[in-house]
């Protein structure tokens, strides 16, 4: 009985079955992201498209201001933190000096979408041959909870406790169906990491969006609509569902633009 | 090889020196009275000249952190603006000290604050020698009087800035950036570096570890432990005080200015030492670090100083704390975008000092 | 030698143009100069001015109170600046317009009636070039061999054609220029 447990286990660890393994980009520091959040999926998912794509050497990332600050902390490749939102001004700035290189931001809703609108837009206006991961979660996560420039109407957060009211709060922007409009934006999709055929869809999205840089035809831009379990005060199961219910009929998934077509 | 002498704008010659001292990119956005700065480089092409990248950037916000942004690569990367934009800059900055990155910024100074005036000023000294944006930081700040300056200072900026991984900023004013003066322009150096560069974000290659540029450390152990560093450095930078003293030796009265105003204390001198009044002055070149061991030292040796700069009084409590209540040491000056004449402050000379 | 000199008039008489090639002319001559001018909305359609300086030696501070020359070709001009010229300095302004005209008497005071003469020739844009021709008359700082090598320093190329033009406006400028009594 005992032998055959071993002899399994020396099965599993034999290299040539194993079916998936941890990306070797991705660093040995623990996650500083709350469990059931999407934020690790994603980034597991950039990992191996830099990996697989045989550009590490070539790949900047520029980290936000928010829950992914340290972002720097998890993937193996060099890194900027960047004043909150003006990853896409530095960015630029990477791009335009070294147009060989693979570019790319990584941001939150408040950061792209509210302090950092102007610097999103025109970015994508100018059509800077980079890759924005915009992780949207209709909340400020870091800071704890208050609301975002993508929270959803009525939704509570901490400063909004009675639901966010339009009349006085405005409305959740939809900055990928906006930039999407520009001339310099290539490739605009918005996917989700919350199931497995989910995360093979945003997978594909990421590759793409790293590979257009090389036809240097303008901004990719890939929007994964995330939950915040934390942030919403639910269960990691019940932020998904509630994000499927609530933030997709608001947010749908699928392309927007595709080679520099709008396709919805 | 023949020498290129030029007759250009103050914000003329800071673009061609750009040029010349191998700037691998310049950032900015069109503010009076600097425009120009941004309007030569795009006439002049060099990305064609020398492979420099220019770009007109959204707001003076983007301008900064598209230089963070360049200047991670260890890229001589440079920016101008004028105060209403290195306001707005400020956030920038921080960063850019904090993550010790080297870079020029050029603020060509008009009155304040708020819009104010396009005219020229002095006000923003407090904002570019005590730090300006959050936290304990310094430039290493270099203050051109005349259009010869403002070109030699982009080169000896990039070297400084290099040298102790620190913003460098060149501050003029309107006067200094709009005047058109006779320049000899250095020889065209090379884009490259010879400094270290095991810091840039160019991409992690297998033969070293992933290089980060950030400003943060959630741990405050850590954090304090980089402001030592930091502030290690600011000593050092000590040794970088320049200065230009005219008509020292004798004097028994010293002005104190910088700039523009110095141009115009240059002609105060002439105009006192005609009546027959000693007078002196001594033009900081680095605002930071100050000339305070000279003053101090000059001290012992004249009866007053005055501070004349076009602000209410700001450069004068440097002044006060190198000469440490030795003598008495007043502040004259125009402000609001009014430049003082010549005469003006001749008659603040006697009236203040002098006749004292 | 040092002349100190302010040229003041309307946005649009060519005064900051004709600062910058008296510049010029300063620098072909191997002098040290200055040209300072008011920056701003005044140099569009109000009235805009100039400070130049060419001296032999450094030159100190382009920021004066007052001048060895004044070169006024508005009545605003006239009444702002007059009172700034150095005592046994010189004054040149145009008549064109004035109704208050200049009147000190311990300054050398001359007219030159070039908007009537400009409007004589080929093309009225010489206005500032007659001028600056009077205004060398008077005081030949700068050879005119040197006038024309500033000319052509600060024109861009697609305009050297004018330089003849501009060198017969110096010279017509030299003839129409009298002194007040």
């Amino acid at each position: 009985m005992k032998m055959e447990v071993q002899d399994i286990s020396k099965q599993i660890i034999d290299p040539k079955n194993l079916v998936y393994d941890r990306s070797p980009l991705m660093t040995d520091n623990v996650l500083t992201y709350c469990p059931g959040c999407g934020h690790g999926v994603v980034h597991h998912l950039m990992a191996e498209v830099i990996d697989e794509m045989g550009i590490q050497s070539e790949t900047i990332g520029v980290a936000p201001v928010g829950c992914s600050v340290l972002a720097y902390e998890f993937l193996d490749v060099d890194w900027l933190q960047a004043p909150h939102g003006r990853a896409p001004a530095v960015a630029t700035g990477l791009k335009r000096i070294m147009p060989e290189k693979y570019i790319f931001t990584y941001q939150g809703d408040g950061d792209l979408a509210a302090i950092g609108t102007g610097e999103t837009i025109h970015a994508c206006n100018r059509g800077e041959h980079i890759t924005i991961i915009f992780i949207n979660n209709g909340i400020y996560g870091m800071t704890g909870g208050q609301m975002a420039p993508t929270t959803l109407p009525g939704m509570a957060t901490s400063t909004s406790p009675y639901g966010r009211d339009v009349s006085t709060m405005g409305y959740p922007i939809k900055m990928t169906e906006l930039v999407a409009q520009l001339p310099g934006t290539y490739y605009v999709t918005r996917q989700a990491v919350h199931k497995p055929g989910n995360v093979r869809k945003t997978k594909k999205a990421i590759q793409k969006a790293f590979e257009n840089q090389k036809l240097k035809k303008g901004v990719s831009l890939v929007e994964v609509v995330s939950n915040c379990n934390n942030g919403w005060k639910m269960t990691p199961v019940k932020s998904n569902t509630w994000m499927e219910e609530n933030m997709f009929p608001y947010y749908p998934l699928g392309d927007i633009k595709v080679d520099g077509e709008l396709v919805k | 090889m023949k020498k290129d002498i030029l007759l250009l704008k103050g914000n003329e010659a800071i673009a061609e020196a750009a040029i010349r001292a191998g700037a691998d990119a310049y950032f900015g956005y069109p503010i009076t009275p600097q425009s120009e700065v941004l309007e030569y480089l795009m006439l002049e092409k060099p990305e064609e000249r020398t492979g420099m990248v220019v770009l007109q950037a959204e707001s003076e916000l983007a301008a900064i952190n598209m230089v963070f942004g360049a200047a991670s690569a260890g890229r001589k990367v440079i920016t101008s603006s004028s105060s209403p934009g290195v306001s707005l800059y400020q956030e920038g900055i921080s960063y850019i000290a904090g993550a010790e990155l080297p870079c020029v910024i050029v603020n060509i100074v008009r009155g304040g604050p708020g819009l104010g005036t396009i005219q020229p000023s002095q006000a923003d000294y407090f904002q570019s020698t005590k730090g300006g944006g959050h936290g304990d930081y310094h430039l290493l700040v270099l203050a051109p009087a005349s259009v010869q300056e403002m070109a030699d200072f982009v080169k000896l900026g990039f070297e400084l800035a290099f040298k102790y991984r620190n913003p460098v900023m060149i501050l003029s004013d309107g006067l200094i950036g709009q005047i058109m003066e006779k320049v000899e322009l250095f020889e065209q150096v090379d884009r490259a570096t010879e400094f270290d560069q095991s810091w840039v974000t160019t991409g992690k290659t297998p033969d070293r570890e992933r290089n980060i540029i950030t400003s943060l450390n959630l741990q405050s152990v850590m954090q304090e432990k980089h402001n030592f560093k930091l502030q290690a450095k600011y000593k050092k930078m000590q040794s970088e005080v320049r200065f230009e003293e005219i008509e020292c030796e004798d004097a028994e009265y010293l002005m104190v200015a910088y700039g523009s105003s110095a141009r115009v204390c240059q002609k105060t001198v002439q105009l006192a030492r005609d009546k027959g009044i000693k007078a002196g002055l001594l033009r900081p070149i680095t605002l930071y670090p100050y000339p305070s061991g000279k003053l101090n030292e000059m001290a012992d040796r004249v009866k007053g100083m005055l501070s004349v700069e076009m602000s209410a009084g700001q450069m004068v409590e440097d002044v006060r704390l190198a000469v440490n209540g030795k003598i008495p040491v007043e502040h004259y000056g125009r402000f609001g975008g009014m430049v003082h004449s010549p005469r003006e402050v001749l008659e603040a000379l006697e009236e203040k000092i002098v006749k004292k | 030698m040092t002349e100190e000199i302010i040229v003041a008039g309307f946005g649009g008489q060519g005064v900051l143009s004709m600062g910058k090639i008296l510049a010029y002319s300063g620098m072909m001559q191997d002098m040290e100069v200055s040209w300072f001018p008011s920056y701003g909305p005044e140099m569009r359609g109000g009235t805009a001015n100039v400070t130049v300086i060419i001296s032999d030696d450094r030159v100190s501070s382009p920021v004066l109170n007052e001048y060895d020359t004044a070169i006024l070709l508005n009545q605003q001009s006239v009444d702002k600046f007059e009172s700034m010229v150095k005592p046994g300095g010189l004054l040149v302004y145009d008549g064109n317009g004035i109704t208050t005209h200049p009147s000190r008497k311990d300054i050398k005071i001359f007219r030159i009636d070039a908007a009537d003469e400009a409007a004589k020739m080929s093309t009225s844009r010489t206005f500032n070039m007659i001028v600056l021709g009077g205004y060398l008359k008077i005081k030949p700082i700068v050879k005119m061999e040197n006038v024309l090598a500033g000319l052509k320093k600060s024109l861009p190329p697609r305009y050297h054609h004018l330089i003849p033009v501009n060198e017969e406006a110096v010279k017509r400028g030299m003839e129409i220029i009298y002194e007040v009594a």
